[in-house]
């Protein structure tokens, strides 16, 4: 079975946002494997070893995301390709994606939900529109057997259980695998995996950024006594005007 | 600008959020027309409802097996409306069917596809741009979205709905070619809590973390809810204990929500449940610490011991 995982390179989430000269400052800033990316690695890890896959790691970005491949080839991808572009925006990593996926017939492609940086939560739908596969999105569980996938997903209050024939593509958050910390062994091992770097093609790009803005910070909060819930509901009737 | 709005039901409802949609959809079509994309099955008394909002034509599709919400077949549904109305634009609200629709759709029709927006568009000297919340709710970014067709999907309160008097509503009925792979998925079960109320869609939120010491303790939880008539949300490692569903975690890796009022009861306050909750536009943070963070991001706040302090809200809000 062969396994593509796709990972983004995003600020760890404990990032203080901020903008310079119409674009993320991204100085100070630490960047890892996007979480919910992280997620479908690990699942994908655990599946080499029960169902002999391989794993291939796959990144849209310029070479400051090498570390981040490093760690996912450390974790326990077997190699690792890296699209040398910026990624400008989801259609632009899907269709290097897809472009990719249609030479290789990968049985399974898997990554996070969204990513946590411009949480677009679109390349999985388009690389599966792309390659006129299903796309099975947030995905809390997957077991193979055969060449039939069950899965579970997320549905508004609760979560249906589903079936798919492979190849397809999976859109993965928590509770699917446990999140795997590197170990000494596998960071040595990830120096050596290849890591192959190919040119990007070019597709027509729709979306164009104008401008960057913080959210407006709240005003000082307002205290109350928990002997003095009615004012605090009052407030909330006639101040905020919420209930 | 010619506007295809998707309208979701549940249970032979339209969900408020599709109600928010409509509205987004007419105020974007600065007079022009205005057709909506039904999937679900909704009694036409039901869809006459979208007239209010600006909706002036229905394309209803009439399919059993569309009752499952599957995605593919919802997004070819929707592309067949999209050449049938020869709408440029394509509103949807956030949903777990219209986050996976609209990227296939995108490709489907060859549009420019903005997810997470959350006001309407700007549309002067013919360029539209719309603002998307990024970075988990720490940012907005302005997207100029180009050629000739779009796809946006909608945020909650992205926009404040406002009925007019009732207008009719052509109600017409859709044939679509579906693809040979579009039904390939088999649902085998629904595990659904029935009767709560769902919280992506949820406008009151009552949220509890680590600091309630077990799940034991939510009665008091869901008692506050009941009487708000609000949804029950958590923190990450109360789901991860497993005290409650993962359904209800908010955050950063859980369901992000934009209610009017968000209660926090023993929840520290995060920078990763933050990112999911910020956007609620009143913040009430109940916590016995009065140094956590979360009340540097709350507008009213108790320090106090939960246990003491909610049943004192509760019936507070009963006598009010
Ligand atoms: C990549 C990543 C993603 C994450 N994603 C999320 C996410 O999506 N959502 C999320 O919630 N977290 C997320 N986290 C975890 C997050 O960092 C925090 O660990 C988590 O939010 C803490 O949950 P808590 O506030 O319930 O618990 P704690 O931090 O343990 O806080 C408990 C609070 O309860 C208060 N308390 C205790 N007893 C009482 C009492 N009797 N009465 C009143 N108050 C009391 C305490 O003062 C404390 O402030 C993520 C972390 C990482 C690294």
């Amino acid at each position: 079975m062969k396994i593509l995982v796709c990972i983004s390179h995003v600020p760890d989430t404990t990032s203080k946002i901020k903008f310079s000269d119409n674009a993320l400052d991204t100085n100070g800033m630490s960047f890892v494997i996007g979480p919910y990316d992280d997620y479908a690695l690990a699942r994908a890890v655990e599946l080499k070893e029960s169902h002999k896959a391989t794993v291939t790691a796959i990144n849209v970005g310029k070479s400051d995301t090498e570390p981040t491949i490093r760690k996912a080839l450390a974790i326990g991808a077997d190699d690792a390709i890296r699209v040398d572009a910026e990624p400008i925006d989801a259609f632009f990593v899907a269709t290097q994606i897809a472009e990719i996926a249609k030479s290789e017939n990968y049985d399974l492609i898997l990554m996070g939900r969204e990513a946590s940086d411009y949480n677009g939560g679109q390349v999985h739908g388009m690389v599966a529109e792309m390659l006129d596969m299903q796309a099975i999105v947030p995905c809390m569980t997957l077991d193979i057997d055969g060449n039939t996938a069950t899965m579970t997903r997320e549905i508004e209050g609760g979560k249906e259980i589903i079936t798919c024939d492979l190849p397809f593509v999976a859109g993965c958050q928590e509770p699917i695998a446990e999140w795997k910390i590197p170990n000494m062994r596998g960071i040595m091992m990830a120096r050596k995996k290849p890591l192959k770097v190919v040119e990007a093609v070019q597709p027509e790009v729709l979306i164009e950024t104008k401008s960057y803005e913080l959210p407006p910070a709240r005003s000082n909060c307002k205290m109350f006594t928990s002997d003095d819930m009615a004012s605090l509901v009052r407030a909330l009737k006639e101040e905020a005007k919420v209930i | 600008m010619s506007v295809l709005v998707y309208i979701e039901a549940d249970n032979g409802t339209i969900k408020g959020s599709s109600i928010e949609a409509a509205f987004y959809a007419s105020q974007a079509a600065k007079g022009q027309a205005v057709t909506a994309v039904v999937t679900d099955k909704l009694e036409d008394s039901a869809i006459g409802e979208l007239g209010k909002y600006g909706v002036q034509k229905v394309l209803k599709v009439s399919d059993e097996r569309l009752a499952e919400k599957p995605v593919a077949p919802i997004a070819t549904a929707i592309a067949a409306g999209v050449a049938e109305s020869g709408a440029n634009l394509v509103i949807m609200a956030r949903s777990s069917l219209t986050d996976a629709v609209a990227p296939r759709l995108g490709i489907k029709i060859k549009a420019a596809v903005a997810s997470n927006v959350v006001a309407l568009p700007s549309q002067e000297g013919g360029e539209f741009v719309v603002k998307r919340s990024i970075f988990t709710g720490k940012a907005f970014v302005d997207v100029a979205l180009k050629g000739d067709k779009k796809v946006i999907t909608i945020k909650k309160n992205s926009v404040s709905p406002q009925a007019t008097d009732s207008a009719s509503v052509d109600i017409a009925s859709l044939d679509v070619n579906f693809g040979d792979k579009d039904f390939s998925i088999t649902l085998k079960d629904v595990k659904k809590q029935e009767g709560d109320i769902l919280l992506p869609e949820a406008d009151l939120v009552v949220s509890a973390g680590r600091g309630l010491k077990g799940p034991e303790n939510w009665s008091m939880i869901e008692d506050l809810a009941k009487t708000l008539g609000a949804a029950t949300a958590c923190s990450k490692p109360v789901s991860d204990m497993d005290w409650r569903p993962h359904h209800e975690h908010v955050g950063q890796t859980g369901i992000k929500v934009s209610p009017s009022l968000y209660i926090a009861v023993g929840i520290s306050g995060a920078i990763q449940h933050l990112a999911g909750v910020s956007s609620s536009k009143t913040i009430v943070v109940i916590n016995k610490d009065e140094e956590a963070p979360f009340f540097k991001n709350a507008d009213y706040g108790i320090v106090g011991d939960a246990f003491d302090v909610v049943p004192k809200l509760t019936e507070a809000l009963k006598n009010a």
